[in-house]
């Protein structure tokens, strides 16, 4: 398949869209691949994470958003300490899910972004994680509702998981936080 | 009165697109002492010239401003054309109007005004400008060389066959530099040894060169034509006049000590020469552990000496030598990889560095010609290379490019394929910049007839699993992590300026980058010459430079020094501090700022009182204009030629003057 | 006695129980009082980084305000992964004048400046210092060869940190030191564990977490010590599974680093809740420390 890349304009715009979410700038990149020799992960991405800041500088925001790379990054930050240029490529993996997040482009098979809006769903609602409804609503939400069922009662009994959803006290205030960030980032 | 004649450059659009020189030239036409203005295209050009000279004649002008580039560049020129028009060459004034005009705005109508303003400063001062004389001083017929490698030997010889006499400071006991620890050199894999050893020969045996070893420069004063040198000879302990190098000493000597030389991966005794070839074929006593010295026991070297040439009771000497020019060889030293933690933070016996890789090759190094790895001796049979390291780092390293790692990488990656056909090598690279005669043939013939396994991307980890090194790297060409179990890993790391770069380059009042590599005059016009007149640069002290380069630049610096040399009297700069001595009070507060050392105090009769009584006395040779004295003296004693109090307030008021009138 | 605000994170009330009760009975042991900041709430966590970078500044701030309300100088987050969330928080907000101001915006009061944000192993090494512990160490951890496993987020990023190295970091090594134990040099300290990945990628976590303690087991290790809830559960929870997929018994007890501290303290296993572990450490700590 042909893939023309995007123009100046483009790309410039998109470049300061990330610099104004997480703060590293995808032109500094000379694409030296330190990132992608030490990434854990690699194995499971289909590109390399300096292929994503590839695509990035290119202005091929949908090969970067859409990829499963972004959604592999462990955020452990390896790429992050050794980068020779000083980039911050795990906020740039931030930054990316961030947008993708926004312009609803995330890739229906990908499970860490239904993680994340299960966990954040548990904080708004009790304030702080409830891990059994995390569990089971992960489960049904990804069609693997089984998955770590044959765990639960070693979990139950050694008193890692509670029936009872801890909170804390002002809920409500949590909840109030996310609906002001909300409406702050929506302008 | 002055008659003032102003021209103003083009330089093609460099000024004219942001400045309306026209206008600048019309406006000049009202400044007090202007007689005459115009517009050209190019003044530096020979037409420019001509109609300079010419308007002089047509109306009888006195002094002359250009307004053009910056005076670094064509002062010289419009200065010659003034003193050929039949002035006094310090009858001119150059207004920089590009690099501090039309280079640095876009907005043409402030632009323009900018330009009538510094065009209405040079025509205040130009006005105001005294009669100078060029006065000469005598020059002294050597060349000191601070350095003994490859970079210092090439620059001894051509400026001793240019017939001057030159002497070598070197801080090892022998000449030779990091070119001798080389094996062979790239891309015609020449024995490093083979074709330095004659030229380490021709320097210990030509008349006009001579050699101070295990020496180091401790102070430079003086200048251009005469500098004063104090050079510390440290002990050797033995006396190079009496020993021929027969070696008992050393073979004798009970202590075994990790040589330098071999980068640690080879022994030396505490008396030693570091390696067969040394020049000269003196050895040293290391002082810190010797036996005799530190314990007053063993003592066998003196014993067993045939020429009495032990002599424990030597001590450092610090002579005094003066020369007419310096050439600074110092080279570079290797970046110490052990601040990064994922290679290991210098811990993994097995991580060497290039240095170590080229003792290995050399079939006289401390494997006798054999690649191991260092922790247990075995052969190493896969061997992997990292560039870059270091180098091309702004986070922890250097940002620029080294520049010769992709080069020796290669042939040592080829040289480990001719020792060992089975071995392996890979190499983790990140672009390759093989830029020189033969360079890009030369790393295709290892990748294509040698089979080197080239890899695009650099290394992040290396540990250890069982004894061998796990080198985690990438190859961004296949979008693939790739992960080698190694015997032996090499890096090329950084080449560095060395430590005490900045110390040197104070004595020798030269600038220094921010990466310490001393900065050439220009880098492109001047490229082994420095600010100060009559000290040259050479080899990697000014960036990284492989063999033929710095080969290139030791005869070029020389031919710069041998110039300077070839005539009996150096012109000196007339813009320097005078001393009214009718004012000066002798407080020498002048001399406490002077960075040149150009003021001395000097005993005079007063002309009034008739009592002997001190005053301020400038060097002329040693004054560089600064005007730091100028500022420091407080009865108003110095002035400054060329840029008098009377010049520079007269600028001041030409401005002031006019944005009253403003008002 | 020292004060200081505790946030024991979403982690330490559920998952690792076991690292909140050995850092509370540590800390009363060696002169630490632990205030419990009210109301507090969850840091948000990686969620929060991947969805909204303003929710997962301002999420920390709101639990940094409320310990600063506590009048203490000093909050100890013991999970890595809060930890590091409230550091990169107080630092991006002290750095950064236009996200101060959206934070406040948010949270409706001015944000906290002054407090200083601690792990629990800076406070025992910087605070209490490893003297001190070995002074008051009632038991010699007798040569227990220890692999200690720092992760990601304990060191990373070391601007922000500012504790120990990033590549190879010694501090719980010292500890171990300290104590009489045998600290392993070995390779993986802060390679990743999958972290946050447990439940939704699990895979990975099988992966990257089995070369941690394949690792470890190579090095010569008879456990791993951990600072982080997290790590914990991914090398201990998961480690059966494991197992399975490599078809390599490892059985190596994960221990957080609390725990080896209160054992050497005099503390028994039961007391600092030794048996919620997965992997059963008793055998090991009966032969080798002769604890019950």
């Amino acid at each position: 398949m042909k893939c023309s890349i995007a123009s100046d304009k483009f790309r410039r715009k998109f470049a300061e869209q990330i610099e104004e979410i997480c703060g590293e700038r995808i032109s500094l990149c000379y694409q030296c691949g330190k990132c992608s020799a030490g990434c854990p992960v690699t194995y499971a991405m289909d590109y390399l994470p300096s292929q994503i800041t590839r695509f990035a500088q290119l202005g091929l925001t949908d090969k970067a958003m859409k990829s499963s790379t972004i959604w592999i990054c462990a955020s452990c930050q390896t790429c992050s300490v050794r980068c020779p240029r000083g980039i911050d490529l795990a906020k740039i993996m931030d930054a990316l899910r961030i947008l993708a997040k926004r312009k609803g482009i995330v890739p229906k098979e990908q499970i860490a972004p239904l993680f994340d809006g299960i966990f954040l769903g548990s904080i708004e609602k009790y304030g702080r994680l409830n891990e059994l409804s995390l569990i089971t609503k992960l489960n049904m939400a990804s069609g693997r509702p089984f998955k770590d069922v044959s765990l639960l009662p070693i979990m139950l009994k050694k008193g890692k998981i509670k029936l009872k959803p801890q909170k804390s006290n002002p809920g409500k205030e949590v909840r109030y936080l996310m609906r002001k960030v909300e409406k702050l980032e929506s302008k | 009165m002055a008659r003032i004649g102003v021209f103003v450059c083009h330089c093609g659009t460099n000024i004219s697109a942001t400045v309306d020189v026209k206008k600048v030239a019309e406006i000049a036409k009202g400044f007090p002492g202007v007689k005459f203005t115009t517009d050209y295209r190019y003044m530096c050009s020979e037409p420019g010239q001509d109609l300079i000279q010419k308007m002089v004649k047509e109306h009888n002008l006195t002094r002359i401003v250009v307004a053009a580039c910056s005076p670094s560049l064509h002062e010289k020129t419009f200065r010659t054309c003034t003193q050929n028009a039949g002035l006094n060459p310090y009858f001119f004034e150059m207004a920089n109007i590009r690099e501090q005009c039309s280079w640095v705005h876009d907005d043409r109508e402030e632009a323009t005004l900018k330009a009538i303003d510094i065009v209405k400063l040079a025509a205040a001062k130009v006005g105001k400008n005294n009669p100078l004389q060029t006065t000469f001083i005598p020059v002294e017929k050597r060349v000191l060389i601070i350095g003994g490698g490859i970079s210092g030997i090439q620059a001894a010889i051509d400026v001793a066959f240019n017939g001057f006499e030159t002497v070598i400071v070197e801080r090892e006991p022998s000449i030779g530099g990091r070119m001798a620890m080389f094996d062979k050199t790239f891309p015609t894999l020449d024995c490093a040894a083979c074709i330095l050893t004659p030229k380490m020969v021709e320097v210990n045996q030509s008349d006009l060169i001579k050699l101070y070893t295990y020496s180091e420069v401790e102070e430079v004063s003086g200048y251009v034509g005469n500098f004063k040198v104090k050079i510390r000879r440290k002990a050797r302990l033995v006396d190079e006049n009496k020993c021929n190098g027969c070696g008992t000493c050393w073979q004798r000597c009970p202590v075994r000590l990790p040589s330098e030389f071999d980068m640690n991966l080879g022994k030396r005794k505490a008396i030693y020469v570091p390696f067969p070839q040394a020049v000269p074929n003196v050895p040293v006593i290391d002082q810190e552990h010797c036996l005799y010295i530190n314990k007053k026991k063993c003592g066998i070297c003196k014993k067993v000496c045939p020429f009495e040439a032990i002599d424990y009771e030597q001590k450092d000497e610090v002579i005094e030598e003066k020369f007419g020019a310096i050439i600074v060889a110092t080279g570079f030293t290797m970046f110490d990889h052990s601040i990064y933690g994922e290679y290991g933070y210098g811990k993994y016996k097995n991580v060497t560095t290039g240095l170590h890789f080229e003792r290995m090759l050399n079939s006289s190094g401390p494997t006798g010609g054999k690649i191991v790895r260092p922790s247990d001796g075995k052969e190493a049979k896969k061997v992997v290379f990292i560039q870059c390291v270091g180098s091309r780092d702004e986070a922890r390293g250097m940002p620029y490019c080294s520049r010769l790692c992709c080069m020796y990488t290669a042939k040592q990656a080829l040289l480990l394929k001719e020792h060992n056909p089975e071995a392996e090598a890979y190499v983790f690279y990140i672009d390759i910049r093989a830029a020189g005669k033969n360079y890009e043939e030369f790393v295709e013939r290892v990748q294509d007839e040698y089979g080197a396994t080239y890899l695009r991307g650099r290394v992040s980890k290396i540990f250890q699993r069982n004894g061998r090194l796990m080198v985690r790297g990438c190859d961004t060409l296949s979008g693939t992590q790739i992960e080698i179990d190694a015997d032996l890993v090499v890096l090329a790391t950084a080449l560095i300026a060395r430590p005490d770069a900045i110390k040197l380059a104070q004595m020798l009042h030269i600038p220094y980058d921010q990466n310490r590599l001393f900065t050439e005059a220009h880098p492109k016009l001047a490229p082994v010459e420095t600010v100060t007149t009559g000290v040259f640069l050479t080899g990697a002290c000014q960036s990284p430079k492989d063999i033929p380069d710095t080969v290139a630049t030791a005869s070029a610096a020389s031919v710069k020094a041998c110039g300077l040399l070839s005539h009996e009297k150096l012109p000196i700069d007339p813009q320097i501090a005078r001393v009214d001595v009718e004012i000066c009070s002798g407080c020498l507060a002048c001399q406490e700022v002077c960075p040149f050392g150009a003021i001395e105090k000097e005993e005079i009769v007063d002309r009034v009182t008739q009592q002997k009584r001190w005053v301020a006395k400038i060097a002329p040779s040693l004054c560089n204009g600064c005007g730091a004295c100028n500022t420091a003296c407080r009865p108003g004693a110095i002035d400054l030629d060329g840029f008098t109090e009377e010049q520079i307030f007269g600028q001041i008021e030409s401005l002031t003057a006019d944005k009253g009138d403003e008002r | 006695m020292m004060k200081v605000a505790y946030y024991p994170g979403c982690s330490l009330h559920s998952t690792a129980r076991e690292y909140d009760i050995s850092f509370q009975l540590v800390c009363r042991k060696l002169g630490i009082e632990l205030q419990e900041i009210p109301h507090w709430v969850c840091c948000g966590s990686s969620p929060a980084h991947v969805t909204s970078h303003l929710l997962s500044i301002a999420l920390p701030c709101k639990n940094l305000i409320l310990a600063e309300e506590m009048g203490l100088d000093t909050v100890v987050a013991p999970c890595a992964a809060c930890f590091n969330r409230l550091k990169i928080a107080k630092q991006e907000v002290a750095e950064d004048s236009k996200l101060k101001k959206e934070v406040e915006e948010v949270l409706g009061k001015p944000s906290a400046g002054k407090i200083e944000v601690k792990h629990p192993l800076q406070v025992i090494i910087e605070d209490v210092g490893l003297k001190k512990v070995e002074e008051m160490a009632r038991r010699k951890l007798q040569g227990l060869r220890v692999a200690s496993y720092y992760g990601c987020l304990l060191v990373r990023p070391p601007s922000v940190i500012n504790f120990d190295d990033p590549e190879d970091p010694q501090s719980m090594d010292n500890l171990v030191s300290a104590l009489g134990g045998e600290a392993l040099p070995w390779a993986f300290k802060t390679e990743c564990c999958g972290a946050s990945f447990s439940l939704s990628e699990t895979d990975i976590v099988f992966e990257l977490s089995g070369e941690i303690l394949n690792e470890a087991l190579e090095a010569g290790a008879e456990c791993i010590l951990v600072a982080c809830p997290l790590c914990q559960s991914n090398l201990d929870l998961r480690q059966k599974g494991i197992e399975k997929r490599r078809g390599k018994k490892f059985n190596l007890p994960i221990l957080y680093f609390t725990e080896l501290l209160g054992l050497a303290l005099g503390m028994s296993m039961r007391q600092l809740g030794l048996s919620r572990h997965i992997v059963n450490p008793s055998k090991l700590l009966e032969r080798k420390l002769a604890v019950t």
